[in-house]
């Protein structure tokens, strides 16, 4: 059966119906909750003003600097990992130590040690990423069919062209779930992270939105930052495509 | 006066001996071990191979036929015993021999051609090096399909590619672990047909691994029987029947019931 384009948009549909609906026929002060209309004018006025625009390129630089370097450091060394059993035994503890601690719980570390501004907030992106990221490579690695392996020993690969040619592509399909799954929390965490120390960015634009009493920003902000997960999931899904990834799909 | 020297043998394997600790929760058949006890796979094999012959390992599924080939070819290590290959002691994995896998050994996210390629790497001068895989990939009937993606191709084309990625090495020993075990029937002939056009065309010395009593029969210059686990060597034959081989009277009749029987079949001739 055919999925048609406008099956997508009908949960849309019905949910800002249910909203309207539920605004009016309750009498809900704007202060508390403004309906679809408010948030509407309210999302215009800000992208009209260029202040949008302005915290939408604030919020997506920094989660760009934060995810770069948490995914150019962790696929190294998830595959210095996944290929070295003993630097497994030695580190995997303490990464899944580590692991499960919140980003969030880092915020005061991360404001004493990189002070106010940008730095902070790419911290703790880079955090929120930087494990998951490593251990979603190891495990790739470590599943790495021995088939690969033997064939490149007995065609003779010097052990660069082994980890480049047939382990990092062997594993990237388990590293790009990673790479969309570690994404997805990146943009998460960074409107925690905008909270605090910043006063720019889909996150500051909501805090300062509770600070004005402006309900209708706070959702205008949260409406922004769902569209560009939105975005963000669909171009990374673009990556499933490339002959690294598509073997794993069309393997029988 | 003239010297004879004494013809040495390709592969001389003595007394290889291999256990390992069975990993399987449930027993995958009647004969095997229980879950975390030491299993006896190989006990005490011995046989020698001459260079450039074609032999054929034949077994019941699960003796080790699988991991025998693999401790010849240097990816896995006997507890005993020696591989010799040229005389010398087989310490590990050598581009100069060639191993054709029982699954997909094509690397899936590289195109038959570049799999090709993977052969091709001791060719220093590029233009020479281009046009041994285009030969190579017509050899094997794969021109048009240069491009394609393993999974873009039939079972039987994705041996023909590895099979071409093997002898583009020039290997002096070709390992084949049941290479045509998955493809149906009809491609299968095809397959043996061509491997004894290989056999002729190439001077590689071929180890080779079937269940398949017929195809032994058909290709081997040399058929090794192996018996279940703990496995031994129970037979090891020479024959030197001209192809093709006429398997239904003479001789080579003889012989075939001959290793039914040591396979344990009776009744389905």
């Amino acid at each position: 059966m055919a999925i048609r384009r406008t099956d997508s948009i009908t949960s849309f549909v019905i949910i800002i119906s249910v909203w309207e609906i539920t605004v009016r026929l309750f009498h809900v002060s704007p202060f508390k909750f403004p309906g679809p209309g408010e948030v509407g004018v309210a999302l215009w006025e800000l992208a009209a003003s260029g202040a949008l625009l302005d915290h939408v390129i604030a919020s997506l630089y920094r989660v760009t600097w934060g995810y770069y370097l948490s995914v150019l450091t962790a696929i190294p060394f998830g595959m210095f990992l996944g290929t070295w059993y003993s630097a497994r035994r030695i580190f995997n503890p303490l990464i899944q130590f580590l692991r499960p601690i919140s980003p969030l719980a880092w915020i005061p570390v991360a404001l004493i040690w990189f002070g106010i501004g940008d730095r902070p907030a790419i911290f703790l992106i880079f955090l929120s990423s930087f494990f998951p990221m490593v251990v979603f490579t190891m495990s790739g690695v470590q599943g790495v069919r021995r088939t690969y392996l033997r064939v490149a020993d007995n065609f003779g690969l010097t052990g660069l062209e082994r980890s480049i040619k047939v382990i990092l592509p062997a594993a990237m399909p388990e590293i790009v779930v990673g790479l969309r799954i570690t994404l997805g929390t990146a943009w998460l965490v960074i409107v925690a992270a905008e909270m605090i120390a910043v006063k720019s960015g889909l996150g500051y634009l909501i805090v300062d939105g509770r600070n004005a009493l402006r309900m209708d920003r706070v959702i205008a902000g949260m409406i922004v930052i769902g569209l560009i997960g939105l975005c963000l999931d669909w171009l990374i899904r673009k990556l499933e495509t490339l002959p690294y990834v598509i073997w794993s799909k069309r393997r029988k | 006066m003239k010297r004879f020297k004494k013809p040495m043998d390709k592969v001389e394997v003595r007394n290889l001996t291999k256990s390992y600790v069975e990993r399987r929760m449930k027993a995958r058949d009647p004969g095997s071990c229980n879950y975390h006890e030491k299993c006896e796979v190989l006990k005490g094999i011995d046989f020698r191979v001459k260079a450039g012959s074609f032999t054929c390992f034949l077994g019941p599924s699960g003796c080790g036929k699988s991991t025998l080939l693999q401790i010849i070819a240097g990816f896995e290590k006997a507890d005993r015993g020696k591989v010799l290959i040229d005389g010398k002691e087989v310490t590990g994995s050598s581009s100069r021999h060639i191993f054709v896998f029982q699954e997909d050994g094509l690397l899936p996210w590289l195109t038959a051609r570049q799999n090709v390629a993977l052969g091709s790497r001791h060719i220093t001068d590029p233009e020479k090096r281009s046009s041994e895989e285009e030969d190579y990939i017509e050899m094997v009937g794969l021109q048009g399909f240069e491009d394609h993606y393993p999974h873009e191709l039939s079972g039987g084309m994705r041996r023909r590619a590895e099979v071409a990625r093997a002898l583009i090495t020039n290997p002096d020993i070709l390992y084949m672990d049941e290479p045509f075990g998955a493809l149906d029937f009809v491609t299968r002939l095809q397959m043996r047909e061509e491997m004894l056009n290989v056999h002729s065309m190439f001077d590689s010395t071929i180890l080779f691994i079937t269940h398949d009593i017929d195809e032994a029969l058909q290709l081997g210059d040399q058929i090794i029987v192996m018996s279940e686990r703990p496995s031994r060597v129970k037979a090891d034959i020479h024959l030197d029947a001209p192809h093709p081989r006429d398997l239904s009277s003479g001789h080579l009749a003889e012989l075939r019931k001959e290793v039914y029987f040591l396979m344990g079949l009776h009744a389905a001739l």
